[in-house]
């Protein structure tokens, strides 16, 4: 009896941080069950009880694949391996300078050339590359070039944030080693900073090319070509077991390009 | 006679070998140029674009917030609250996956089944789920909330996953050697060490599952993305602008406050 008055039990925070804990997570609850309120609030919930028997009918219908439908979807296939690859390469062209313009070691201005930089990698990165294709397809029309340009603007952003955090983490006293040579301002960049950013760079790129190809697969929802057209397509005419093929299609180029990412970015980093 | 070179060339740092490099540049090339044949562009078109395109320009400019008002509010309520309960509900799912795909903390049939479930969560784009929980669910937010539910699985149970197996192994040991048993390990030993990763990577979730949210309408499940979609195809470009700034302002605001969250829990 003592001993548990000289020792009080050991408690992991103080009352007042429990408390505050406390109010925390009860607010988290309570916001949670609002938006839920919301959200369902014009859902019927006999097509949600309907759902695993629709299920079931899909899956019925989605079954055999139409294997002979993978002749068709060769083109489009090579459109979204264009979409992605071109598009990565479109982005990186205009994500290097902007990366270069951000850093806070390089940019030529931190208070007015800087802030134009940031935005422009946000203003990429938070529009999602299917809303780009969308404005695209009502810009310059549908196509595959619609979908390039949306897949290079969208990496724009994504390509110079990761860049230019790896530009203001480079080494500075290599900088400085080559500018005490009397370097000019490009010899420097090529010379002291470009070898140090260059595995970031590649790895960077091939992550994105990555992505890319998954986000190119859908493009053609919107009109911007690829096997999202065929997708389209054949959700038009409730083909399921075309749309079967052209998930099997989509899944296995994701996953080889992932694998060869994973590859290429072993070797560089 | 000095056999000092007085010019200095840096090396290439990628294949390094002569051979190689020379026949990668050609095919790069080669394939450009067959990747570029292969697009069409009727540039008569792309020409009656560029009007339309200036129109968007100035859209964007001279956003107009008042004329769909209501059909912005309504999507824009939908996205924000399909965000917030589908964040959720995905990590209550994602916790348990997690642990269960941490090589050392669960048995190899579990360890087996949760990866199942992340690689398949992660294989497709969050679209193609979309697509077919509207066709199951019904147009309409909530096959929106079960397709972000189940794009969080995958992203938060693998991240957790491994965050679980880079853990501090010395911690683990000295609980257990208390005599804990396996619940008492993860919540002594695990939790306490994870727990500021994951509230960073819920966060993250979060902003990911705002923007995405603001795309899914598109296949109909509900959210800003449809009114978007609609402005669009009506060649609303100044009420597309304003829907278009608002996501932006929503994306800054959540990324900006939620790297406070982060510094303010680590």
């Amino acid at each position: 009896m003592t001993t548990e008055t000289l020792t009080p039990r050991w408690q992991f925070r103080t009352p007042k941080q429990r408390l505050l804990r406390w109010i925390g997570w009860f607010w988290l609850v309570a916001l949670t069950v609002f938006c839920w309120e919301i959200m369902t609030r014009d859902t019927i919930w006999a097509f949600v009880a309907d759902a695993p028997r629709q299920a079931a009918d899909i899956g019925d219908r989605m079954f055999p694949p139409a294997w002979a439908y993978i002749n068709t979807l060769w083109e489009p296939l090579w459109d979204t391996l264009n979409i992605a690859t071109l598009g990565t390469l479109l982005g990186i062209l205009f994500a290097v300078p902007v990366a270069f313009l951000a850093a806070r070691n390089t940019t030529p201005s931190v208070y007015f050339v800087r802030p134009i930089a940031l935005l422009i990698i946000v203003s990429s990165r938070s529009i999602n590359s299917l809303i780009w294709a969308l404005l695209l397809v009502a810009i310059i029309g549908p196509g595959l070039l619609a979908g390039i340009v949306a897949i290079g603007l969208r990496s724009i952003g994504f390509v110079a944030k990761l860049l230019y955090e790896s530009i203001e983490e480079i080494d500075q006293r290599q900088v400085e080693a080559v500018r005490a040579t009397g370097a000019s301002g490009v010899q420097i960049i090529d010379y002291a900073i470009v070898p140090q950013i260059l595995p970031a760079f590649w790895g960077i790129s091939v992550f994105r090319w990555d992505i890319n190809i998954r986000e190119s697969t859908i493009l053609g929802l919107v009109g911007a070509g690829g096997l999202g057209l065929q997708l389209q397509a054949s959700l038009n005419v409730l083909a399921w077991p075309q749309v079967t093929m052209i998930f099997i299609v989509i899944l296995a180029t994701v996953v080889i390009s992932e694998w060869v990412s994973a590859r290429v970015r072993q070797a560089v980093l | 006679m000095s056999t000092t070179p007085r010019t200095w060339k840096r090396p290439p740092a990628l294949f390094t070998h002569t051979g190689w490099r020379r026949t990668i540049y050609i095919g790069a090339v080669v394939y450009l140029m067959l990747a570029v044949q292969s697009i069409e562009v009727d540039w008569m078109r792309v020409y009656e674009g560029l009007e339309r395109g200036w129109r968007f320009v100035q859209g964007f400019l001279v956003p107009d917030f008042t004329s769909r008002w209501s059909d912005i509010q309504s999507g824009l309520i939908e996205s924000l609250t399909m965000t917030m309960t589908s964040t959720v509900a995905g990590i209550l799912i994602s916790v348990p996956i997690g642990i269960g795909a941490a090589r050392n903390l669960s048995p190899m049939p579990v360890y087996l089944f949760c990866r199942g479930i992340i690689t398949l969560s992660r294989s497709f784009q969050e679209i193609i789920i979309a697509i077919l929980l509207v066709a199951m669910f019904g147009f309409g937010p909530f096959a929106g909330f079960l397709t972000l539910a189940f794009a969080t699985i995958g992203f938060l149970s693998k991240l957790l996953a491994e965050d679980i197996e880079a853990c501090d192994a010395e911690q683990i040991e000295a609980v257990r050697a208390t005599g804990a048993g396996w619940w008492q390990v993860v919540n002594y030993a695990v939790q306490p060490q994870v727990m500021p990763r994951l509230i960073g990577l819920s966060l993250y979730r979060l902003d990911i599952n705002f923007r995405e949210s603001a795309v899914i309408g598109i296949v109909g499940a509900g959210g800003i993305g449809a009114t978007l979609n609609t402005a669009i195809d009506r060649y609303e470009y100044d009420s597309a602008g304003a829907i278009l700034i608002i996501i932006i302002a929503i994306v800054l605001v959540v990324e900006y406050s939620s790297s406070h969250v982060r510094r303010w829990v680590q």
